[in-house]
């Protein structure tokens, strides 16, 4: 597969140039020679609208609304492919560019459901945003309806082709980001429409329910798999014990949901609107994040010491596991064995906390607010069942649980923050760096240097593997030991890594990939943004939880040390085996 | 469909793949033009090999096999119908042409019968213009057709077909 990667914003080959000026509504701004315009206007803070634009990314030029006059031109001049050059006037928003931009919302409109008011996406969407931000007041094209069915097929992500405006970003993003390419145009002209190999249903397909294609795509075309009816069911039933848990990068993000800037930690007031919906358990995946450390970092060790399968490969992210088991089947038995943080502390509510608690765990419904959409596909999964009872029965992304606040109308900004229940809502902050691309590794190397040295790593953080880029290498000094890890985030970047694997790469024993560029703060489920910097903010938000708490290390958080001693013995102990790992097997799909 | 029929189908598909070693992405409609030279149509396990072959994902290849009108999903039929859509025949009357014979097979352009007998092609000019409306079945023209006499020629092809066996 073939990826085409281009910083519209600082291109390589002219960040050594000189800047040229160019004149945009009537005023001097700096650019960089060859950079596209609409990167320079960006940087100026000029806003021009686009639709199809993805950040990082070659322009496909495809929507036409970032459209611009520039002088010397017959035509209007799509700023996103559009070159800078020595001494071009551009005009933003002459008459003539918003009249074209309205027109190509109006066109847009003319065959769209315009059921705004039962849409998913309805307050949030970015063609109603356009056309209301351009004045569309009436219909002014009626162009055919197209009637094409909805697939539902698939447990994390709906398609409702008649809503889609053939941008293309999902289909980008699927191919160049995540390398799947699960999707693809079909067809031609007024026919074309965004669908799998053969139109099959997206159960079928080579779909890793990611859901960046959701994050991507500017209106209600594509959804995730709702599993707020079952949730509210359960909290209305008297016989069940609702008990939620939430992941580590929730709570840096729910707030964008109510207002809040990207980056704002809430887990407190999260915490308290849990209670108010009903939950009668709130726990903090933080806690079998923890968990996972300590045996993801006793498998580790034991591999290195054995002379196992090397290099291990990090097991949380379930695109990825999916991604593994149907395009590299041969390095299932890289990956390790535990199962993700989610499923750990499932396993465990219904085992350990139901027998302490003296629960029925057939009357316990376990709920996972995630930042993902892969984690509803996760917890459907065979191998997760014991004895016909689920790990965890219901997956909410942030974006559900800020619509079941919104239901409940609690006032966000009001609530006191609240602490969690013990047992399992006691965590370190290597937990808590679960939830962004590095994480992993730096809390499994904080502990895998205490277990295989009897010593804390010197410096605990890990600058190496911290930051947003896709591909982070390191080698870390444990003991005699030298430990070559990498850290990878979008699945196109695993690849590339896979590859260089397959073809005799050998200096690597430890290897976290997240499906998500970035990480879990940029999941499929978390709330809509494609602004790098409020990723970056969310990013920074988990690093600040790392740096003021005190515990910071998955051994020595006292209820991890308590469990161990209490039920599980030792990690990878018959139980944990039992309990918390898992197995994978290779997945026939069309690739 | 014998085992026998899908060896044979796969052999032309590979033999074909084997004319374009380490071929790229710029090689895929040329490789699909061969392909279905070889078997009359892109079968699904010619698609999925296309894409092995190419390094790309099987739904590029189906997207853009399906932009073309060329390219066909389903076995030729025993008789092909090509049927004309230029100009000179939309304005004979070509449109109630195409809407005859959808509903006597019931099937669309692109398409093969249930009972492998006829596949329908619409072309854009299939440059016989002096005999419009005109349609083509395996090679043979047959001009100024009316719907009644599409009927007519169809039920023929039939009772040719029941003869034969």
């Amino acid at each position: 597969m073939t990826t085409k990667t281009l910083d519209k914003t600082a291109p390589a080959h002219v960040e050594e140039r000189a800047a040229v000026t160019i004149e945009v509504n009537g005023k001097p701004l700096e650019a960089k020679p060859g950079e596209m315009l609409l990167g320079a206007l960006r940087r100026a803070g000029i806003q021009v609208p686009t639709l199809c634009n993805m950040e990082g990314l070659f322009p496909s030029g495809a929507c036409r609304m970032c459209v611009v006059e520039v002088e010397g031109m017959p035509n209007l001049a799509p700023s996103c492919a559009c070159p800078v050059t020595a001494g071009m006037k551009v005009q933003t928003h002459s008459q003539r560019a918003i009249r074209a931009r309205k027109t190509i919302i109006e066109l847009l409109l003319a065959d769209h459901p315009d059921d705004c008011l039962y849409c998913v996406r309805s307050t949030n969407c970015e063609l109603q945003r356009l056309a209301s931000e351009l004045g569309v007041r009436q219909r002014r094209f009626s162009g055919e309806r197209r009637r094409l069915k909805e697939d539902a097929s698939s447990p994390s992500i709906v398609r409702d082709p008649e809503k889609c405006i053939l941008c293309g970003k999902c289909v980008r993003v699927c191919e160049e980001i995540q390398g799947v390419g699960a999707i693809d145009f079909v067809g031609r002209g007024s026919k074309s429409q965004v669908g799998t190999a053969f139109d099959e249903s997206l159960n079928i397909a080579s779909c890793i329910y990611c859901g960046q294609c959701i994050v991507a795509c500017p209106t209600g075309a594509l959804r995730e798999q709702s599993h707020i009816k079952e949730v509210m069911a359960a909290i209305n039933d008297p016989e069940m014990t609702v008990i939620v848990q939430h992941a580590p990068s929730v709570s840096v993000t729910l707030g964008e949901e109510f207002g809040l800037k990207p980056g704002v930690d809430v887990n407190g007031v999260m915490t308290a609107a849990l209670r108010e919906l009903g939950f009668d358990r709130v726990f903090d995946t933080g806690f079998s994040a923890d968990l996972t450390i300590m045996e993801e970092a006793s498998e580790l060790a034991h591999r290195i010491k054995t002379g196992g399968v090397l290099p291990m490969l990090t097991s949380c992210s379930p695109g990825w596991i999916k991604f593994v088991e149907q395009f590299y089947p041969e390095f299932t038995k890289n990956l390790s064995t535990c199962k993700s943080p989610q499923q750990m502390l499932g396993a465990i509510i219904k085992s350990y906390y139901a027998e302490r608690e003296k629960l029925d765990p057939h009357k316990i419904f376990s709920v996972a607010i995630m930042p993902c959409t892969a984690k509803k596909f996760e917890s459907g999964r065979g191998e997760m069942l014991h004895d016909g009872v689920a790990d965890v029965d219901a997956v909410l992304t942030t974006r559900e649980l800020a619509r079941v606040i919104r239901m409940r109308h609690l006032d966000f900004h009001a609530l006191k923050p609240e602490t969690p229940d013990t047992p399992f809502g006691e965590r370190s902050s290597a937990g808590k760096l679960f939830g962004a691309s590095g994480g992993v590794m730096e809390a499994a190397l904080r502990t895998a240097h205490f277990l295989l040295t009897g010593k804390e790593l010197e410096n605990l953080k890990v600058d190496a593997v911290r930051g947003l880029k896709g591909q982070k290498e390191a080698r870390v000094k444990v003991g005699d030991l030298e430990v070559g890890v990498a850290v990878v985030s979008g699945l196109q970047n695993a690849r590339k890594l896979l590859e260089e694997i397959r073809a005799g790469r050998r200096d690597l024993h430890f290897i976290e990939v997240m499906t998500c560029p970035g990480g879990c703060i940029n999941g499929g489920g978390q709330p809509f943004t494609t602004d790098t910097e409020a990723v970056r903010a969310r990013m920074q938000a988990l690093y600040a939880i790392d740096r003021d708490e005190h515990v910071r290390t998955s051994h020595s958080n006292p209820a991890i040390q308590r469990i161990y001693s209490e039920f599980l013995g030792s990690p990878l102990s018959e139980k944990s085996h039992h309990l918390l790992h898992t197995h994978y097997s290779e997945r026939e799909v069309l690739t | 469909m014998s085992a026998t029929a899908t060896e044979a189908r796969n052999d032309a598909i590979e033999e074909t793949l084997a004319a374009y070693p380490n071929a790229g992405r710029d090689s895929l409609i040329p490789i699909l033009q061969d392909v279905q030279e070889r078997l009359g149509y892109l079968s699904r396990e010619a698609i999925a090999r296309i894409g092995e072959h190419l390094g790309l994902p099987a739904s590029k290849i189906f997207g853009v096999a399906t932009f073309y009108n060329q390219f066909r999903f389903q076995p030729l039929g025993k008789y092909h119908i090509q049927l004309c859509r230029g100009t000179a025949c939309h304005v004979k009357g070509s449109l109630s042409l195409l809407d005859a014979i959808r509903q006597e097979l019931k099937i669309e352009p692109g398409q093969t019968s249930k009972d492998g007998l006829f596949s329908l092609e619409v072309v854009a000019c299939i440059g016989a213009c002096g005999l419009a409306p005109v349609m083509c079945i395996n090679g043979e023209f047959h001009a100024a057709m009316t719907t009644q006499r599409v009927r007519m020629l169809l039920e023929e092809y039939r009772e040719g077909a029941q003869e034969n066996v």
